[in-house]
């Protein structure tokens, strides 16, 4: 029954950067499994005729002309900065090129 | 850092067979950014060409820019794709201070075109056919400096600097099928794939396609696996090889890396490798691990993109004649050999020629100027030629003058020099320079009557038939006027005036 286990919840917690005890771990695998099933109980609701969809909105074509509007100054970028240096965010070196 | 084992290229394609596969990272020449106004400039002073959404500020809503959807679909009908009536953005998600917002807005499952193929012509004039899998919209992330430590290198830096002004602007990835049955020409195909593709969208107008600043960025996957096998071996990734020489270099090397690796018994790490161009290797990156589950979804904040068949159609109508096109129907009608118009394309100058010769002069008219003369002096000035200030109006005013007889090549070369001095047009310059060729028969008879004077042994031996011997009376003349007479005439007259049937 359960689509989410306890490995995925851990799995998903180092991706999303949360660190979560063993406990918390367990419960919440409990708890995204419910949640998990109830979405599942949506998508039967649906029969083959709806076509899926990512926008609850019919909208499409949402464009913005190529003119150039507004900048901010380097120091109001900046400003909600924890650190900077020369007009750039200073942050610690991380080991991984992306 | 250890050092790689390699097999020479020769004996890596004795044994195996290579197959690649691209990633091409187009940078879009818009005015601005994917998703919001701020401008898309390269080099402006740091984090003054962002905004509240490429910050990626909390509650800030992405908008579209149409030109850069207009750019993408155009890239998409250069390499021959099929057009998505409707796809969608999504959200790439991972955590790097490149990134403000914690995702890149890609395309994942519905890519803007797809099933493409781009005709790549080799060296030698073979044609390989390369399929293209898909041409996705996404954006640029911000750049990082690695301070500290060894050399801007992130190992051991303590910490690093970010700049957002890339941070949006739009990018169009191109990602190939994998290639397969290049064999050894496999180094030349990648070099020749990625000139291809940087051509056709500085053809296109959407990007500036300058490597060097990173408008064009290539990785370069590639395997090995032995001959007759189908199953494709591991591949590597490596990262942004920036220049067309470096993919080169990169795709030979990793076929050497790779061959040595497999030699061993070893597999292959699938990895990403990054290349320097200093020692032109490859070193490892990081491996694939459970981080690169990006959790792809459907982007919430923006709209589905469906490109009608009639904004398609449009597009397509404005679209120039492909590049390699081109250069086939120019080579036809200019009548160049082959050796002539590689020559000709090598030295960048095919644009310049197709003007010159618009401007009025000949095909061969506007070779000879082109490359005789013009190449060599944007050489030494470390310049493109076109760029070196000679118009096409300048070299059909200077054939004309020559046409004309009013000045001999070796003037009219003094003059192209006096138009790069900015000395004014070629007829100011001819007149300026005092450099006329002297017409008038009076001049050029007293000044052949006293070489004949001065060489009499050799004006016996012209009128005795050995009329040869007239280049030493010629060359006397030309030289009593300073290189200003037409040599042609001058031998006519000498003949005329010993009697001689030339």
């Amino acid at each position: 029954m359960a689509a989410i286990n306890r490995d995925d919840v851990a799995h998903l917690a180092r991706l999303a950067h949360i660190e979560m005890s063993a406990e918390e771990l367990d419960r919440m695998a409990v708890e995204l499994a419910v949640i998990v099933d109830s979405v599942k109980s949506v998508s039967e609701a649906a029969g083959e005729d709806v076509p899926a969809t990512s926008h609850p909105i019919p909208l499409t074509n949402v464009f913005r002309e190529d003119v150039v509007g507004h900048t901010f100054t380097a120091e109001q970028a900046l400003s909600g900065a924890p650190d900077a240096f020369e007009n750039r965010f200073k942050v610690p070196a991380i080991l991984d090129e992306g | 850092m250890s050092v790689d084992a390699t097999l020479s290229f020769e004996e890596a394609m004795e044994k195996y067979d290579p197959v690649l596969g691209f990633e091409v990272h187009v940078e879009l020449n818009t005015k601005t950014k994917m998703f919001s106004s701020a401008p898309n400039v390269f080099g402006d002073e740091p984090n003054t060409n962002v905004n509240e959404v490429d910050l990626g500020m909390p509650g800030v809503l992405p908008v579209v820019n149409k030109t850069a959807v207009e750019s993408s679909i155009k890239i998409g009908l250069a390499l021959n794709c099929k057009i998505a009536e409707t796809c969608r953005f999504a959200r790439k998600n991972y955590f790097y201070p490149d990134t403000p917002k914690n995702f890149q807005t890609s395309q994942y499952d519905e890519p803007i075109a797809y099933d493409g193929y781009l005709d790549i012509e080799l060296e030698d004039g073979t044609v390989f056919r390369v399929e293209i899998e898909r041409a996705h919209m996404e954006e640029d992330a911000g750049k990082l400096t690695h301070m500290g430590g060894a050399a801007g290198r992130i190992q051991g830096a303590d910490y690093s600097l970010v700049d957002y002004n890339r941070s949006g602007v739009p990018l169009v990835e191109i990602v190939t099928k994998p290639i397969e049955g290049a064999g050894s020409r496999a180094p030349e195909l990648a070099k020749a794939y990625v000139a291809a593709v940087r051509e056709i969208v500085k053809n296109l107008g959407v990007s500036d396609a300058k490597m060097e600043r990173g408008n064009v960025r290539c990785d370069a996957n590639v395997s090995l696996r032995p001959h007759g096998r189908e199953r494709f071996g591991i591949r590597s990734e490596t990262k942004n090889v920036n220049s067309l020489r470096a993919v080169e270099h990169a795709v030979r090397y990793e076929i050497q890396r790779h061959a040595a690796v497999l030699d061993s018994g070893e597999p292959v790490i699938q990895e990403t490798r990054h290349w320097h161009e200093d020692t032109r290797s490859t070193t490892s990156g990081r491996p694939k691990s459970d981080a690169d589950d990006y959790r792809y979804f459907p982007e919430p904040d923006l709209v589905p993109v469906v490109a009608s068949r009639e904004w398609v159609e449009e597009l397509r109508a404005t679209l120039p004649e492909p590049p390699a096109e081109r250069r086939k129907r120019l080579k036809e009608a200019w009548g160049y050999s082959d050796l002539e118009f590689r020559d000709v394309v090598n030295a960048g100058v095919m644009d310049s020629i197709e003007e010159t010769i618009a401007a009025g002069a000949s095909a061969d008219v506007a070779r000879k100027w082109w490359m005789g003369e013009i190449v060599g002096r944007a050489k030494v000035a470390d310049v493109d030629p076109s760029e070196l200030g000679v118009t096409p109006q300048v070299i059909v005013e200077l054939n004309k003058l020559v046409e004309d007889g009013k000045i001999n090549n070796k003037m009219a070369t003094q003059v192209l020099d006096g138009v790069l001095a900015g000395e004014g047009t070629p007829a100011d310059i001819v007149e300026k320079r005092g450099l006329a060729v002297v017409s008038d028969d009076g001049p050029l008879l007293e000044a052949i009557d006293a070489a004949l004077a001065a060489q009499p042994d050799v004006a016996e031996k012209i009128r005795g038939g050995k009329v040869q011997a007239i280049g030493a009376i010629v060359g006397g003349v030309m030289k009593a006027t300073r290189g200003q007479a037409d040599a042609g005439r001058v031998r006519e007259l000498i003949l005329e005036k010993l009697g001689v049937q030339g």
